[in-house]
């Protein structure tokens, strides 16, 4: 049965109206600055801007000679898919268990989606105090148990540690677009599955997770751009990227050299490298995960 | 008519001055008991006299204060004066076009101004090579030995005889480790105290050139046989537990004086934070040496940050610019400072003046800081003035967490920290030679 999905409108200016302001939108805060990033990306100039000088693609060479910027790559790629794969997981699994919550549910609802509400600075200060060595009250626990928690020279706690905070971050949108997904599928499909001798397990896997992939593919999308873009506060709070270079992601460097470093060029250079990237995924995704999603 | 005359005096009366007071801003990086200071200087200032009113705003730490300052001069609103880290000094002499020298504004506003009063160690850090003041010398500190009495009571130690030496220290350290403690010592700013002024302080060169002060093709050099002692040493004491890494910055500060870790090598101006908060007894001491080194120990090498006069405001304004420095220069203004803060004096009449007081001698420590810094410098030790200075201290302190953990020895730590600071530099030099 094919059903004529698209919309006609009878005149051709409507359309245009109706999508103007988000056109404007999209223009003033992603092209221009994306064009922004691309211009800057060959010049290299002085701090307070009062020498500019034309350098073509040197900022580019220089990234591609340097081994630890290659590196972060390594260390971005970990970083995002363990971000997006323990959010989206852990996300999920909170919204199931919220969705056949009766008593109290608006409790613990807001309770999950507070951390939204948390700017990335401030959440990679409170784990930070939380695991902060010998006086931290996780790391302290840590240390009860027989293990010596210390993220500032060891390479694993310190990833562990921008993970959690970075995933904890991320979960209350996670959640809710789940449990809203959850809630839009009928009832009566799994009423009937159950009839049918289906057990909570199958009926999640067979019906209920197959109906939310839309919603998990979009968080997919969603997640990864958050990883690679929006966790430069997080790592800057709370390791700076160390111990050495091991928890240095791509995003932490275009900060760090662009607001620390004050070297604009080289930063700008690093962003379009990051903005490929993130395009080039996104394609990917739509192209290839997106068949396997079921609308 | 009477009444309108009245009312319009009165009108202009409030009105008049309010107008004719040329606004001064001034944005720092002092939180805390230090941002207390600075909004005091500030207000004692406006109260001193009318024409000008200095408004300190609080930016942050130094690097957002240094991001912000250079955002809002893009933008064409900079502040007039902008405070900034000793780090940023060679950045800051190469932005020619974005800053007015300090002797500069002096003379143009008709204020008397001697750049000989100046502590030379201090001045001499932000005076160009041909002899002129650029930035204002606001507040400069320098490494000291900082310890806890109380523990060092409680392990068999005499509070009253600090450690001199580095092999002192670590004989301290493993006393107080036995006698339970968990943090023996520890430092801030690895980069700073256990490099640069470790340098200087044992008159070895941290970079070619007379550090940095002789040109701009000047190369790191820290990675002597001197030099790898001391970081193989340090990375000893931390696999023994004598030494604990507290983490980059100045983090370690709060370890120390929350009674956390007993010794700590930190800057000068952690006194006054130690006077307010610590529940302890606590002494400041001179950095350690190596006694079999030859000349050391010389002198120390400043830290802190200076007062940049930023470029393209009115002419009226710089003169109240002028006249806030002329009254932060006044010996009894710099000599409240230097007690209040730990910072060091920014004037020899200053540093006289609380020696008279009799400050030192009550305050036992506190002159610390100054002996370090008033001796008669080498070339090797009057300062260390380097191009992208921020990236080669992130560049050390993440070689040196690498030592920490045990994975690089002191020694390729060392090498791999001067080749990619190497890189830094050369890219300075550079991009500056035109």
């Amino acid at each position: 049965m094919a059903v004529e999905k698209r919309v006609r409108f009878k005149s051709w200016w409507l359309p245009w109206v109706l999508i103007a302001p988000q056109m404007a939108i999209v223009l003033a805060f992603f092209f221009w600055p994306a064009g922004q990033a691309v211009y800057q990306s060959v010049l290299q100039q002085d701090a307070f801007g009062t020498s500019t000088v034309f350098v073509g693609l040197e900022n580019f060479e220089r990234l591609v000679n340097d081994a630890s910027y290659l590196e972060s790559f390594w260390t971005t790629a970990f970083f995002s898919v363990a971000v997006a794969a323990c959010g989206l997981s852990i996300a999920l699994l909170l919204a199931v268990m919220a969705d056949r919550i009766v008593r109290g549910a608006m409790v613990y609802k807001t309770l999950l989606i507070w951390p939204y509400a948390v700017a990335p600075a401030v959440a990679g200060v409170l784990w930070l105090f939380m695991f902060a060595p010998s006086v931290g009250i996780v790391s302290f626990t840590l240390q009860q148990l027989g293990l010596e928690w210390n993220h500032l020279l060891n390479e694993k706690h310190a990833m562990a540690l921008i993970v959690m905070a970075a995933v904890w971050k991320q979960i209350s949108y996670n959640f809710l677009f789940f449990l809203a997904g959850l809630q839009s599928i009928p009832k009566s499909l799994i009423e009937a599955a159950a009839i049918d001798g289906a057990g909570p397990w199958r009926r999640f896997w067979t019906i209920v997770f197959p109906l939310l992939s839309p919603v998990t593919f979009f968080l997919l999308v969603i997640n990864i751009v958050y990883a690679f873009f929006e966790t430069f506060a997080i790592v800057d709070t709370a390791t700076q990227g160390g111990p050495g270079k091991e928890t240095v992601i791509l995003v932490y460097k275009v900060y760090y050299d662009g607001f620390k470093a004050l070297d604009l060029g080289g930063s700008a250079a690093q962003s379009v490298v990051l903005m490929a990237i993130v395009i080039v995924l996104t394609v990917i995704q739509f192209r290839y995960v997106e068949r396997k999603v079921q609308y | 008519m009477k009444l309108k005359t009245v009312v319009l005096s009165t009108a202009f009366a409030i009105v008049l001055p309010a107008h004719a007071q040329t606004e001064i801003q001034w944005w720092h990086a002092m939180g805390g008991a230090l941002g207390e200071w600075v909004n005091d200087l500030a207000k004692e200032f406006n109260a001193s006299q009318s024409e000008y009113k200095v408004v300190p705003t609080f930016k942050g730490s130094y690097d957002e204060t240094l991001t912000s300052g250079i955002a809002a001069f893009r933008a064409g609103n900079a502040p007039h004066i902008l405070q900034v880290f000793e780090v940023g000094t060679a950045n800051m002499m190469a932005s020619k076009g974005a800053i007015v020298p300090v002797a500069q504004v002096m003379k143009d506003a008709g204020q008397k101004f001697d750049p000989s009063i100046y502590v030379p160690a201090v001045a001499g850090y932000y005076t160009a090579p041909n002899g002129q003041m650029l930035s204002f010398p606001f507040n400069s500190s320098t490494p000291v030995f900082h310890y806890n009495k109380d523990a060092f009571k409680a392990a068999g130690l005499d509070p009253e005889k600090p450690p001199l030496t580095w092999p002192e220290v670590t004989l301290a350290a493993a006393k107080l480790k036995a006698s339970g403690h968990k943090c023996p010592f520890t430092t801030t700013y690895v980069g700073w105290t256990q490099l640069e002024s470790f340098s200087a302080w044992h008159n070895v060169e941290f970079a070619t050139k007379r550090n940095g002060f002789g040109g701009l093709d000047t190369r790191l050099a820290f990675n002597t046989p001197l030099h790898v002692r001391h970081i193989e040493n340090l990375a000893n004491m931390a696999k023994q537990g004598l030494f604990v890494y507290k983490g980059r910055g100045n983090t370690a500060d709060a370890t120390f004086v929350s009674g956390e870790c007993a010794m700590a090598t930190a800057t000068s101006a952690l006194y006054g934070n130690i006077k307010r908060n610590a529940k302890f007894a606590s002494g400041i001491s001179t950095l350690p040496y190596y006694p079999d080194v030859p000349g050391a120990p010389q002198n120390t090498v400043i830290g802190g940050a200076s007062l940049w006069v930023l470029s393209g405001k009115k002419p009226a304004e710089y003169k109240g610019v002028a006249a806030f420095f002329a009254y932060l220069s006044k010996p009894e203004v710099a000599a409240a400072s230097h007690q209040r803060t730990g910072y060091l004096p920014v004037t020899l009449p200053s540093f006289q003046l609380t020696d008279k007081s009799g400050f030192y001698k009550q305050n036992a420590g506190t002159d610390v800081s100054v002996t370090q810094m008033i001796r008669k410098t080498t070339d090797k030790s009057r300062g260390i003035r380097l191009g992208n200075f921020l990236q080669i201290r992130t560049v050390v302190d993440e070689e040196m967490e690498q030592v920490w953990g045990g994975k690089k020895s002191a020694k390729e730590g060392l090498d791999d920290a001067v080749k990619r600071g190497n890189e830094y530099l050369e890219r300075f030099e550079k991009a500056n030679k035109s």
